[in-house]
């Protein structure tokens, strides 16, 4: 299992898309690793550089993340710089399952829940842990403690747990 | 209480249910191209896994950059080549007989009514056109079904959209997608199928049938579904004839694959289209839609014709029925990539390719290439392209490039131009 812990990036922006977290004209990599420095690069969003995307954990964000291609690049691009957890109001399908199959975390939560992320959160040293098994969000910011309690089907914890979808599948059918 | 036409594919592909709510389906079939199956071959190779559940149900194609632009564009397609090979995959389509995958593989007669198809590209959905479930899914899912022929689905949620009326001259299925996606917004049927049905989409060719269903992950749907008809199997016939006795017979039995009048819906949306204008996008979001006449006389740098919703014979027709005996703007430039080989040829032969010459085009061999800024046709920072493909993402055809995505009709009518322009203002 991969691990779900770290600093936060906030990206305050509904519909980020796969071309923007990885452009394709890096599709043409044959390894995961390579897709590294160019992680987000071509996201429109004031204020974001691509250094904020250093030593990060987990990206929280809005709606209809991941939403245009079908490109599996897009979780790796994040895998490989120690990304494993986005936090949304919503994904796109395609984006989710990919995350899910690779076994990392595509949380949804209430759009109320989320603002209240980036408005207590957001500019601040802050980290997010993901509890698997309680299905648990910890939040430590400011010397204080959070907790918020997300929804996972069981699918999709058991390819965190599992790994992903290869192994699984190659198991049972 | 009925089912619809994307629950019975379901029911009839199901072979577990492991957990509620998930549903693991047998493929028909598992398409693959040269820039999300590499990866796949590689890790399968890497887990000792390297085998594929039946050859006959696979197809690949090289179609996102070919020929090869460069040694990583070249080991892709030879990673893709020698795997086909060596499983004896037959249906594989190499340089010289490669297309866009989307519109090579329905051309083969590989997509048939009540299949179950999963690619790892997102514009499968297009193949839906013939009452088939087809979904984009990424490198993971892809691996699993190359190695077991199954995949895993949410329940299939579905929107039934109703398109009454008659269109009027200069507006296309392309329009009306545009319209759709703005009325559903980008995520407006995120994991659920989009049905489109009534008397517009029955009097449409096939062709005009994937330009809709092409354009339905645009609007987060998982697959866009048109139910078989009689256009359906006259399209089928040449690879279906040895099964039927007539067409009739063809048309009984995939009728099996339409929705129950009782099937229940997310939504049912019903739109009147007769009044609708020829539509392009504005933003860098797919749903950022106008009427061509709202920003007429935008001017645009480059023009492309191509691509899974708009490389087809019937675009290329319509598109060369605005350019007849006409030049393009000298302020632009201007690119027509028929999307196969078969295609290629049909225009050849119908003196289509010849007036995109004469007109002042450049013809490239079929490629996806220029869609998403990968080859034979990147935009330079700070340029305009009228496109007939179905991404406008900030930067798609090249880094600072702004697309305004439109019909055939529009895009010829916008290379006559130099602008964005009504199409009906150059027709004869």
């Amino acid at each position: 299992m991969k691990t779900f812990k770290g600093n936060v990036l906030f990206l305050d922006r509904s519909d980020i898309n796969t071309d923007e977290i990885i452009p394709a004209k890096y599709l043409t990599e044959i390894t995961k690793e390579a897709l590294k420095p160019n992680l987000l690069e071509d996201l429109v969003l004031p204020g974001f550089a691509r250094a904020d995307t250093q030593d990060k954990a987990v990206i929280v964000t809005r709606e209809n993340f991941g939403c245009g291609s079908s490109r599996e690049h897009a979780p790796w691009a994040l895998e490989v710089n120690g990304i494993n957890v986005v936090i949304a109001e919503s994904f796109a399908r395609i984006f989710r399952q990919n995350m899910y199959n690779c076994g990392m975390f595509a949380i949804e939560l209430p759009k109320e829940t989320i603002d209240n992320l980036f408005l207590n959160y957001a500019g601040k040293e802050v980290t997010m842990a993901v509890d698997v098994d309680s299905n648990q969000i910890v939040i430590q910011a400011d010397g204080k403690s959070e907790t918020i309690d997300f929804k996972v089907g069981e699918f999709d914890k058991t390819l965190v747990k599992e790994g992903g979808w290869v192994g699984y599948a190659d198991k049972n059918y | 209480m009925g089912k619809t036409i994307a629950e019975k594919i379901f029911d009839a592909h199901r072979v577990d249910e492991p957990f509620p709510d998930t549903h693991v389906l047998k493929l028909d079939r598992v398409f693959c191209h040269e820039i999300t199956t590499p990866i796949a071959i590689t890790d399968l190779m890497a887990r000792g896994m390297d085998r594929v559940f039946d050859p006959t149900k696979i197809k690949a194609v090289i179609d996102h950059v070919t020929p090869a632009k460069d040694s990583k564009t070249a080991a892709q397609g030879k990673i893709l080549r020698d795997w086909a090979r060596r499983h004896e995959i037959k249906d594989f389509f190499d340089i010289g007989k490669n297309g866009v995958c989307h519109a090579i593989f329905p051309e083969k007669g590989f997509v048939r009514p009540g299949y179950t198809i999963i690619m790892g590209d997102s514009h499968t959905c297009t193949h839906g056109a013939f009452g088939a479930f087809a979904a984009g899914i990424g490198t993971t899912d892809l691996e699993v079904g190359i190695l077991k022929g199954v995949c895993a689905f949410h329940f299939p949620k579905t929107i039934k959209i109703v398109l009454t009326g008659t269109l009027k001259p200069g507006v296309y299925a392309k329009d009306l997608i545009l319209f759709i996606i703005k009325e559903l917004t980008v995520n407006g049927a995120t994991n659920m199928v989009i049905e489109f049905t009534g008397p517009v989409v029955d009097a449409m060719s096939m062709e005009s049938r994937m330009t809709l269903c092409n354009m339905a992950i645009e609007a987060g749907g998982t697959c866009g579904i048109c139910y078989p008809d009689m256009t359906t199997v006259d399209y089928l016939w040449d690879f279906i004839q040895d099964e039927f006795a007539t067409k009739a017979d063809a048309l009984a039995d995939y009728s099996k694959w339409v929705s129950d009048v009782d099937a229940e819906y997310e939504r049912v949306l019903e739109y009147n289209v007769s009044e609708l204008q020829p539509m392009v996008t504005v933003g860098f979001k797919p749903d950022q839609v106008r009427t061509v006449a709202e920003v007429s006389g935008t001017k645009v740098d480059q023009i492309y014709i191509g691509s899974c919703t708009n490389g087809r014979i019937e675009d290329l027709r319509i598109a060369a029925e605005v350019l007849r005996g006409k030049k393009i703007s000298d302020n632009v430039r201007a690119i027509v990539s028929p999307a196969t080989p078969a295609i290629y040829s049909m225009a050849l032969k119908e003196g289509i390719i010849e007036i995109f010459q004469d007109a002042g085009f450049c013809v490239t061999n079929p490629t996806c290439g220029a869609c998403l800024g990968m080859s034979n046709g990147v935009l330079a920072e700070g340029e305009v392209c009228a496109s007939t493909t179905n991404r406008n993402f900030n930067g798609r055809m090249g880094k600072g490039g702004m697309v305004h995505l439109m019909s055939p009709a529009s895009a010829a009518a916008a290379a006559l131009a130099g602008t964005i322009v009504n199409s009906l203002l150059f027709k004869a």
